[in-house]
């Protein structure tokens, strides 16, 4: 059972999803956001105790004009851990939040001994530049989300007309609040300085990748391995970069392997 | 009435199946389509129809700034500005504007612009654009969700520097200035007016009610489907109990042709009518509005963008016509549908397209002239309420500079010069 809860931080109510039993685990979701009925989220409650707090902007987490860059979100990404009272808990980041958690790992590397990036952002290279996210439409995500982009269509869209003002005001709400805080991590070039602190993190480190990621392609799966000391790779077959939705029981035996 | 002549420089020559083979006109446009030979033309007859504007007693002579943009060739609108200083000698030269966000550091804009207004002996109308998410955003990399952070903070930089007398430090989020201390100064005092253009954001109307700027609608849509978003505007001016409606607080850019008749008009100008809404508005929609860009408040006003519409391509130039996006037309016809337009915007600031798309310099003349002649001179006195409302326009030097004529032997001889002391 996963619900819904509220904590208070310097910088504002944040909401966060709350589930299940066993070692403390933390998710931090993708540029995307996250819904308490994610199948991924709830198969990690099965096995955790689950927390997966919103960005700002996100959810019911308040937006803060106050949190602009890199450092602002990664500190107070640890007085979200600090207001919820954790202590070194399982760090699991997707995509943004993968960027988020790899950074926390680099800034302060005693606080998080256990980390899992699953097609994480934050690194740049030349030859493999990572789709511009903002300028894509939301008829062309799915192609670039998912192996299957007919199955993730049917996934992200849920049968709703996107032309109906209804929705799409709400929508088009949703998606500034959401990728407008993104985008002060990720826009217009996904890289804010994490390789040049990455060699600090001291975690144990898996790292989890689609083989079909057309978002984050596969050779940031290797840079990342090749920064972060010992980290093990765990490459997916039949998926994209939602690796989480398209093959959830791999995912989850990968971060099975931090113990 | 304050009538701007203005030009877009759009690139003259996008092929004809344009739309069929090209996602976007704007920011990853094909730059195999640019020929800087034939630059050199289409530059020179844009600055070409800019001076004859002049002569023909428009009260400005406008240009704005895009990047990586086929229909608006002007990066730096401020070095066409410079070349407008020496060669018009009456009209306002209204830059609309610099997109003061994009300059490192602000200052920059300040500078330039003081010198336009002292090179130009106070003729500079300045303007502040946010600028589109596509200059903004996805040409020149602002973070959207920060973007009116950074031009609000500019916007007070740029100010400060043009009013305080003395050097100062100004410590921003974005900027850190030890020394602000522009040379030369602005002539117009304390600094030339401003008009900020705009596409429906509240902020942006209480940002120009609060500073006495003139607000400037830039569409392409026409002015009959303006009217609701003006009136947002003057609402919003009644709302704040601004101490007056006077409508030079407000601009309006509207698409025009003038021939003999209407029928003339057609067959004269429908093809670069179709030239400008079908091959340069073709705007990915991607790039329309990088998320973050526009305010949640804005957002939920429903004010959609103008840009990667689906309507453009299926215009006739009937629809463009009936559906006001162009007024088009004999002088007396066009002449009517201004006063339409003045009166039910309420706008004291007209922004001429009189150029379009690919229009030929001589079809444009003819046209531009017909407008000086034929309509203008009805037009001028529609606010006689407010005739001496000049808080939104220049108030340039009654003595000016004349450039010297070229080639004149202008020194004078040895024996004349006074040696410094």
């Amino acid at each position: 059972m996963i619900t819904s809860k509220t904590i208070q931080t310097p910088k504002g109510a944040v909401e966060y999803l709350e589930g299940g039993s066993g070692p403390d685990l933390v998710f931090l979701h993708g540029a995307g956001g996250i819904t308490a009925d994610s199948p991924f989220l709830a198969a990690l409650a099965a096995k955790y105790h689950l927390y997966a707090p919103f960005l700002p902007g996100y959810g019911e987490s308040e937006d803060n004009p106050d949190i602009r860059d890199m450092l602002d979100v990664t500190l107070h990404t640890y007085d979200v851990l600090a207001a919820l009272g954790l202590h070194k808990p399982i760090l699991v980041g997707h995509s943004l939040g993968g960027m988020i958690a790899a950074e926390m790992a680099a800034v302060a590397p005693n606080d998080i001994d256990r980390l899992c990036l699953i097609a994480a952002a934050g690194l740049w290279i030349d030859s493999h530049p990572v789709p511009d996210l903002f300028s894509l439409l939301p008829r062309e995500l799915p192609a670039v989300l998912f192996h299957d982009p007919v199955a993730g269509a049917a996934t992200m869209t849920r049968n709703v007309n996107m032309q109906d003002p209804a929705f799409l005001i709400p929508f088009l709400v949703r998606n500034a609040r959401q990728l407008g805080m993104a985008g002060k991590l990720l826009f217009p070039i996904p890289e804010r300085g994490l390789k040049d602190r990455i060699h600090r993190i001291k975690a144990r480190t898996v790292l989890v990748w689609g083989d079909s990621d057309r978002m984050v392609p596969a050779p940031y799966a290797q840079a990342f391995k090749a920064a972060i000391n010992g980290a093990e790779l765990v490459s997916v077959p039949e998926a994209g970069h939602m690796v989480i939705v398209e093959q959830t029981a791999a995912v989850m035996a990968a971060i099975g392997r931090l113990g | 009435m304050k009538f701007t002549w203005f030009n877009l420089m759009p690139w003259p020559d996008l092929p004809d199946d344009f739309r069929e083979k090209h996602r976007s006109v704007w920011v990853d446009i094909d730059s195999n389509l640019y020929d800087p030979v034939r630059g050199h033309e289409v530059y020179n007859d844009y600055l070409d129809l800019l001076e004859y504007a002049d002569t023909l007693g428009f009260d400005g002579v406008g240009i704005n700034e895009h990047h990586q943009n086929g229909y608006g060739l002007m990066p730096s609108p401020n070095l066409m500005a410079a070349a407008l200083t020496r060669r018009t000698s009456k009209a306002a030269i209204v830059v609309l504007g610099n997109s003061i966000a994009l300059y490192n550091p602000p200052v920059r804009v300040a500078e330039e612009f003081a010198m336009l207004d002292v090179m130009s002996g106070g003729r500079l109308v300045a303007g502040f654009p946010v600028g589109t998410s596509m200059d903004t955003n996805f040409c020149y990399g602002q973070i959207p969700a920060l973007t009116r952070e950074k031009y609000a903070e500019a916007h007070d930089m740029i100010i400060r520097a043009w009013t305080e007398d003395k050097p100062f430090a100004f410590n921003g989020r974005y900027n850190k200035l030890r020394h602000v201390n522009i040379w030369p100064k602005t002539l117009q005092k304390p600094f030339p007016p401003i008009h900020i253009p705009g596409g429906g954001s509240v902020e942006t109307y209480d940002f120009c009610i609060d500073n006495t700027y003139s607000y400037s609608y830039l569409s392409f849509s026409g002015y009959i489907r303006a009217k609701a978003l003006l009136q947002g505007y003057w609402d919003q001016v009644a709302k704040r109990n601004a101490p007056d409606a006077s409508p030079y607080r407000a601009g309006f850019a509207q698409t025009v042709f003038v021939a003999e008749t209407d029928a003339e008009a057609e067959r004269l100008y429908s093809g670069h009518a179709h030239y400008f809404y079908n091959r340069c508005l073709h705007v990915y929609a991607g790039f329309a509005d990088a998320p973050g860009y526009r305010t949640v408040k804005t957002i939920q006003t429903g004010a959609l963008n103008q840009y990667g519409r689906a309507e453009y391509p299926s215009l006739t130039w009937k629809d463009l016509v009936d559906g006001g996006y162009i007024i088009a037309g004999s002088p007396e016809t066009v002449r009517q549908r201004f006063e339409e337009l003045i009166k039910g915007l309420n706008v004291g600031n007209i922004f001429l397209l009189l150029h379009v798309g690919n229009m030929p310099k001589d079809l444009c003349m003819y046209s531009t002239k017909l407008f000086a002649e034929k309509v203008l001179p009805h037009l001028r006195d529609m606010w006689p309420d407010y005739k001496d409302d000049n808080r939104f326009w220049c108030s340039p030097l009654a003595q000016r500079a004349v450039p010297a004529p070229l080639g004149a032997d202008f020194a004078p001889t040895p024996s004349q010069m006074v040696p410094a002391k």
